[in-house]
């Protein structure tokens, strides 16, 4: 619990954690209500619709929870952390975990704010939240920004620079699983285990959006969708505390 | 109170500190010299758990650094005043570190008020001078009242009233019956602040004792001799074994007294113009004790051995 205090602290006493969630939450929202307003009024949006502006937010959550990490690297405050506090499985673990938590409830008010919007823009369409693939549209993105900033805590550890822990974060969530489609024969058979085209198969499971991308082509099923991908965040987070472990601070 | 054993740093092929041994006393001020790059900052940082030593170990009170339950209250170290977030105000990086030892809030402005940096404790800790940062850091270090410090460097880079706080500090320090461990490059500087040396060159020990047992070894004594019948002189004083160095138109002579030199003179029938015992600077004797070990050579030592004889020519 101490150490949840400690990191909490440290994450809060800066500024550019709020700024980060200010932004990871008005690109979410704002997303939802860029489309519903823009959709024909012939048309009809669905939950999902108002959803995939997560895509943007999930990034910037990621810058986040990698700075998190590459900013006490930079500043050399690990090396005090360490200092403080020399079991370093701990004091990462209470890293991840406060940056999950700020990073579910960013997810959390992002998503019911994308949908709060899209229901004010578009009061007729069937927007009401009625079935558990709906709740778990919405409020499962939270959880996917979470395990995210899971996984960017980790690349953080790793590559202890702040431009190339993002750069490398960045490019791989918003260009490098899509792109990798293209590769013939293999491609797609690749594409159908990359970690954030089967966590975006934990959110929406096999519909599509009416307004939006395609469904995901992941194979495995919604909830199987959701362990594979937290499995993922704690083995490379495991993995980065390993090394911070060996290595000297 | 510290004590280290056979503790050896490699980083590749560099041996950065090899096979060193030392202890530190407590309740003294212990200097840790060396010349730039020795390996006391690695060192220190082995002392903190923070670098893994490739082979032996430190014990701090027989402990391991790891093994120190709220290690703040044990160990107090400022090892680069840098080591703050610039966008984090002074009492919010003392409150995360305060929090991890479980140490109370009230302690955070009591050490604040110690280093003076109470008015400006809301302020960004990016903003301060390195005087500031300097501050900071102490503090930090104090945070958890603990019996023994650790400073690398502390006064570099300083101005002469930081300089001077830093030295009383360590002083009261010691007063207080803390154990103190402060590391140098500056013999001068050491001989005012600690009772103690662990002297260090490319990475192993080469002497630890007293600071008033070390100066009087360091600053050998020598003798200048000016004569016009200088190699006549030379020779006759390198027969009976002593060590002659030239300097200009005068030679520099160790190993032996002046009484004894001015007998060699006059029984080889030499004129003396000057016969002056010298007694070396203690930054011309560190220099000779660490010459070896100095990692990278410039041509400073030749640049200080001249600016220390202006007389010489």
């Amino acid at each position: 619990m101490t150490l949840l205090a400690v990191e909490r602290i440290k994450l809060f006493t800066t500024r550019s954690p709020w700024w980060c969630a200010l932004i990871a939450i008005v690109l979410t929202a704002g997303f939802s209500a860029l489309v519903a307003g823009a959709a024909p009024s012939t048309a009809t949006i669905d939950v999902a619709t108002t959803q995939f502006g997560y895509q943007f937010g999930v990034a910037v959550i990621m810058v986040l929870a990698a700075l998190s990490v590459t900013t006490e690297y930079r500043f050399g405050t690990i090396r005090t952390t360490f200092q403080a506090v020399p079991g370093r499985t701990s004091v990462l673990i209470a890293k991840a975990t406060v940056v999950a938590l700020l990073s579910l409830v960013i997810g959390e008010i992002g998503a019911f704010g994308a949908w709060a919007l899209g229901y004010a823009i578009r009061p007729s369409d069937a927007l009401a939240l009625d079935t558990s693939a709906e709740w778990i549209n919405v409020a499962g993105v939270g959880v996917l920004f979470a395990l995210a900033a899971v996984i960017a805590v980790a690349v953080g550890i790793l590559i202890r620079h702040s431009a190339g822990a993002i750069a490398l974060l960045l490019i791989y969530v918003l260009a490098v699983e899509s792109l990798v489609q293209l590769i013939p024969t293999v491609g797609p058979k690749i594409h159908e285990w990359l970690p954030f085209n089967v966590a975006e198969k934990f959110l929406r499971g096999a519909g599509g959006a009416v307004q939006g991308p395609p469904p995901s082509d992941a194979v495995l099923s919604q909830g199987w969708s959701l362990a594979y991908f937290a499995g993922i965040a704690i083995v490379l987070l495991a993995v980065a505390i390993g090394v911070a472990k060996k290595r000297d601070a | 109170m510290i004590e280290a054993s056979g503790l050896t740093k490699r980083y590749g092929n560099t041996l950065a500190v090899n096979n060193l041994s030392f202890s530190v006393a407590t309740g003294k001020v212990t200097g840790f010299l060396g010349p730039n790059g020795a390996g006391k900052s690695t060192t220190m940082r082995m002392i903190l758990g923070l670098d893994n030593p490739t082979a032996g170990e430190v014990r701090i009170g027989g402990k391991r650094y790891h093994d120190l339950k709220d290690p703040l209250r044990t160990v107090g170290a400022l090892l680069d005043a840098k080591w703050v977030h610039p966008n984090r105000s002074a009492r919010a990086h003392l409150m995360w570190m305060a929090k991890s030892n479980r140490i109370p809030a009230s302690r955070v402005d009591e050490v604040l008020d110690v280093v003076g940096l109470t008015t400006v404790a809301g302020k960004r800790a990016g903003g301060f001078s390195l005087g500031m940062s300097q501050r900071l850091g102490i503090a930090g270090a104090l945070l958890g009242d603990p019996e023994v410090l650790l400073f690398d460097e502390p006064v570099n880079g300083l101005d002469p009233e930081g300089i001077l706080w830093i030295r009383k500090f360590m002083h009261r320090l010691a007063d207080d019956g803390r154990t103190v461990f402060v590391s140098s490059h500056l013999l001068s500087e050491m001989a005012l602040t600690a009772s103690e040396l662990v002297v260090i060159g490319k990475g192993q020990l080469i002497a630890q004792s007293s600071t008033e047992e070390f100066v009087a070894r360091a600053a050998e004594n020598t003798v200048k001799v000016r004569s016009p019948q200088l190699p006549v002189l030379r020779e006759a004083l390198v027969r009976a074994s002593a060590q002659v160095t030239d300097a200009g138109e005068a030679l520099i002579v160790s190993g032996m007294d002046s009484a004894k030199i001015g007998e060699l003179a006059a029984s080889a029938n030499v004129v003396l113009h000057e016969l002056s015992p010298q007694t070396g600077s203690l930054e011309q004797a560190f220099m000779q004790i660490t010459g070896d070990s100095v990692e990278y050579h410039t041509g400073l030592e030749a640049e200080a051995q001249q600016a220390l004889q202006p007389t010489a020519r």
